[in-house]
C-alpha cells in the first residue's frame, strides 16, 4: 500500500467526511511535502558535517569536534551565526531578481524530492516523466544563477553567473544522455519502475542486486562526472574557487540569503547522488528488501550517503580544473562518448540475438567507454603534471628570484 | 474538469500580448519574446484541442505538433538572437527603429 | 448548506485559474516592463504558467519539455542576449516604438474578436478520460519513428543547421 493511500485511509478512519475527499487528499499531500522539505533541511546540516569531517580526514585534520558529540551541532552554530549577520541588499541591486534568486535555487533543488523513491511504497509522486522532470529542474538552478548574477549589479557576479550557466548547460547534455541509458533499457521514465526493474530473480526469490551499474558502467561514469559538474563540486567548482576568484555569482549575498545558496548546493549534490542510486545502483533494491519493507529506505539512504561520501572524497583529492579544460572535456570527450554509447545501446538492444548476448555486447560497449574516459583523463593528468613540473623546476626560477646579473657590456 | 473555453481564452490573451510585444516594442529582443509568447499560445490551443478531441489516448497529433512547435521555436530563437547580436556588434543598437540602412 | 447562485469551482478549476493568472501576469510583464531583464523574467513566469496548463491538461511530457526547453534553453539564451547587448538597456529611449498606439488598438481588437468567436461556439466542457499516462509517452515515441519520421528527421536537420548558422552569425571575426 502506498503511503498516501494509508494516510488517506487513516483520515477517513478518524472521521473525515467522504464528500470532502479533495480536502483529505490535499492535507495528505501537504503533510508529505512538509515532512520531506523539513527532513531535507535537517539533512543539509548532516551533509555539511559529513563534508567537513571527510575533508578533514583527507587533509589529516580532526575537523569540527567542539559543539555536540563529534561536532555534530557545529553546523547549527554556523547557521545561527549566519542568521544573526546583517542582511545586506546592495543599493543598486535589481531588487526583484536579487531577492528571488536564493529562493528559486532552493526551490529548484527541493522539488527533486517529489519523485525520488525511498522505498517500494514511499514516493511523493510516481510521475511518468520523472527523469525528464529532474532534468527540467536543473533549469531552475540556471535561472537562479543568472538572476543572482544580474540582480547583484556587480560585474564579477555577472561574469560568474555567465560561467555557471555555461558550465551547467554544457554538462547537462552528457548527463541527460547518460540518464537515457537506464531509461532505454527499462523502457520507462518513472523512477519507481526503474527501481523495480533492478531486481534479480533467482527462481521466485528477489535478490535485489540486478543493479544497472553492472550492465552500464560507462553510462554511470559519464553520469558521475557530469553530476559533479552539475553539483558544482570540485574538480568543477569554478564558480567558487576561493583561492583564485571572488565568491562567484553569490558574492553580494550575506547572512541567510548566502546560506540558502550554500544549502542548495549541498542538497543538490546529495540529490544528484540519489538519482545515481535510483538509476544505476538499484534504488531501494537490495538483499531481502522485498521481504522486509523497512530495509528499502535503509538501503536507499545508505547507498546515497555512500555516493555522497565518494563525491566528497573526490572533492578532497582532486585539483580544480581550468575553465577551458572543463569545457573541452564536456564537448570533446563526454558528449561524443555519451552519444556513441547511446547509439551503440540502441543498436545492440535491437539485434536479433539471445538476450544474454545482447547484455554482454552492451557491457562490452560500456567498458570500452570506461576505458576511453579513463585513458583521456590519464593523459590529461600526465600532461598537466609535466607542465606544472616544468613551471616549478628550479631553472625556471632563474631570473625571477635571483638578482639580475649585470652584463659587463653596458 | 476545466472547460475548453478557459484554455482558449487564456491562449487568446497570451497571443494578444505576444502580438502587442511584436508590434509595439522597440527592442529586437522584446519582439523575439513576443513571438515566443505567440508560439506558446498556439501550443496551448494544440494541447487543449488534443485533450478535448476524440480519443486523446490514441490520437496524439496535438501533442506531436506541440513538440514540433517547441523545437522549431528553439531553432528560431537561436538564429534570431544570433542575428540580434551580430547587428548589435555592427551598429551598436538593437532598436528596430534605428535599423533603417535599407531605406531609400 | 445554502444554495450558491453559481456552481462551486472544482479544485482543478481553482488551480487552473491560479496558473492562468501567473501566465497572464508574466505575459503582461513581458509587454509592459521598461526593463528588458524584467521582461525576460516575466517570460519565464509565463512559460512556467503555460507548462502548468499542459500538466493540468494531462500532457505531462509536453509540460516538462516546455520547462526544459523554454525555461532552460530559450530563456537563458534570451537573457544572455539581453546582457550582451546591455548597452541598449539603460538608454533614455522609451521601450515602445512610434506605432505603439495603433498596435494597442489592433491587439485589443484581436483579443476581443478571438474571445467573441471562442465564447460563441459550444465547446465540450469535458474531455475523454485518460487512464494510462504511461502509454501516451510510448505512443509519442512510436509516432516519431513511424508516421512522423520524416518531419522528425527534418526537424533534427533544422536544429543542426540553426545551431551552425547561429554560431556563424554570432561569431566575432577578428
Amino acid at each position: 500500500m502506498n503511503w498516501s493511500d494509508a494516510l488517506i485511509q487513516l483520515q477517513y478512519d478518524l472521521g473525515a467526511p467522504q464528500e470532502l475527499s479533495w480536502l483529505v487528499e490535499g492535507v495528505t499531500y501537504f503533510i508529505g511535502a512538509f515532512i520531506l522539505a523539513n527532513a531535507a533541511l535537517i539533512l543539509a546540516l548532516l551533509l555539511i558535517w559529513i563534508t567537513r569531517k571527510v575533508i578533514s580526514r583527507i587533509q589529516d585534520r580532526i575537523g569540527p569536534n567542539r559543539v555536540g558529540p563529534y561536532g555534530l551541532f557545529q553546523t547549527v552554530a554556523d547557521a545561527l551565526k549566519l542568521l544573526s549577520k546583517e542582511d545586506i541588499t546592495p543599493a543598486s541591486a535589481d531588487k526583484i531578481s536579487y531577492l528571488l534568486a536564493p529562493v528559486l535555487s532552493v526551490v529548484g533543488v527541493l522539488m527533486a524530492l517529489a519523485v525520488i523513491p525511498f522505498g517500494p511504497a514511499l514516493i511523493g509522486a510516481d510521475l511518468n516523466v520523472a527523469v525528464l522532470y529532474l532534468v527540467a529542474l536543473g533549469s531552475l538552478g540556471i535561472m537562479a544563477a543568472l538572476m543572482a548574477g544580474w540582480g547583484s549589479n556587480n560585474k564579477y557576479a555577472l561574469l560568474a553567473g555567465f560561467r555557471v550557466v555555461a558550465q551547467l548547460l554544457s554538462y547537462e547534455i552528457p548527463m541527460v544522455l547518460a540518464m537515457l541509458a537506464p531509461v532505454l533499457l527499462v523502457g520507462s521514465m518513472s523512477m519507481q519502475r526503474i527501481s523495480e526493474a533492478q531486481a534479480l530473480y533467482l527462481g521466485p526469490i528477489n535478490l535485489g542486486i540486478g543493479w544497472l551499474i553492472f550492465l552500464l558502467p560507462g553510462a554511470f561514469l559519464i553520469y558521475l562526472i557530469a553530476a559533479l559538474a552539475e553539483a558544482e563540486q570540485t574538480p568543477f567548482d569554478l564558480l567558487e574557487a576561493e583561492s583564485e576568484l571572488i565568491a562567484g555569482f553569490h558574492i553580494e549575498y550575506s547572512g541567510m540569503k548566502f546560506a540558502m545558496f550554500f544549502l542548495a548546493q549541498f542538497l543538490n549534490s546529495f540529490f544528484l547522488g540519489a538519482i545515481a542510486v535510483v538509476l544505476f545502483l538499484g534504488g531501494w533494491q537490495g538483499p531481502f528488501a522485498a521481504q522486509i519493507p523497512l530495509l528499502g529506505p535503509i538501503y536507499f539512504l545508505a547507498k546515497t550517503f555512500l555516493v555522497y561520501v565518494v563525491i566528497q572524497w573526490i572533492k578532497g583529492t582532486f585539483p580544480r580544473v581550468r575553465i577551458d579544460q572543463m569545457m573541452q572535456f564536456a564537448w570533446k570527450v563526454l558528449v561524443p562518448l555519451a552519444l556513441a554509447l547511446i547509439t551503440a545501446q540502441m543498436i545492440i538492444m535491437k539485434l536479433p540475438l539471445p538476450i544474454w548476448l545482447n547484455y554482454l555486447l552492451l557491457l562490452a560497449a560500456n567498458l570500452a567507454v570506461v576505458v576511453a574516459v579513463l585513458n583521456i583523463l590519464g593523459s590529461y593528468f600526465e600532461r598537466e603534471q609535466v607542465r606544472s613540473k616544468r613551471a616549478f623546476a628550479p631553472r625556471s626560477l632563474i631570473g625571477t628570484m635571483q638578482p639580475v646579473q649585470s652584463s659587463s657590456g653596458d | 474538469m476545466v472547460p475548453l473555453t478557459w484554455y482558449l481564452i487564456l491562449a487568446a490573451f497570451v497571443f494578444s500580448c505576444g502580438l502587442f510585444a511584436a508590434l509595439g516594442r522597440r527592442n529586437a529582443i522584446a519582439v523575439l519574446m513576443g513571438i515566443e509568447l505567440m508560439l506558446n499560445a498556439a501550443n496551448i490551443n494544440l494541447i487543449a484541442f488534443w485533450r478535448y478531441g476524440a480519443a486523446p489516448a490514441q490520437n496524439l497529433d496535438g501533442q506531436i505538433f506541440a513538440l514540433f512547435v517547441i523545437a522549431v521555436a528553439a531553432a528560431e530563437v537561436a538564429v534570431g538572437l544570433a542575428l540580434v547580436i551580430s547587428v548589435y556588434r555592427n551598429r551598436r543598437t538593437v532598436n528596430l527603429d534605428d535599423l533603417d540602412l535599407l531605406k531609400g | 448548506m445554502p444554495e450558491l447562485p453559481f456552481p462551486l469551482p472544482t479544485v482543478q478549476q481553482v488551480i487552473f485559474s491560479m496558473v492562468a493568472a501567473l501566465t497572464v501576469f508574466g505575459a503582461l510583464v513581458v509587454v509592459l516592463a521598461p526593463n528588458l531583464f524584467h521582461s525576460a523574467l516575466g517570460l519565464v513566469a509565463a512559460f512556467f504558467g503555460v507548462a502548468s496548463v499542459y500538466i493540468i491538461a494531462e500532457a505531462e511530457f509536453i509540460g516538462v519539455s516546455q520547462v526544459l526547453i523554454y525555461v532552460g534553453a530559450i530563456s537563458t539564451l534570451i537573457t544572455f542576449a539581453i546582457m550582451l547587448t546591455r548597452g541598449m538597456m539603460f538608454g533614455a529611449t522609451s521601450p515602445r516604438n512610434r506605432q505603439w498606439g495603433t498596435a494597442a488598438i489592433i491587439t485589443s481588437l484581436t483579443f476581443l474578436v478571438l474571445v467573441a468567436i471562442v465564447s460563441s461556439v459550444p465547446w465540450p466542457a469535458v474531455g475523454e478520460p485518460i487512464s494510462q499516462g504511461h502509454e501516451i509517452i510510448a505512443g509519442l515515441g512510436r509516432a516519431f519513428v513511424n508516421e512522423y519520421v520524416i518531419p522528425f528527421l527534418l526537424l533534427a536537420m533544422l536544429l543542426l543547421v540553426a545551431l551552425a548558422g547561429a554560431i556563424v552569425l554570432a561569431r566575432d571575426y577578428k
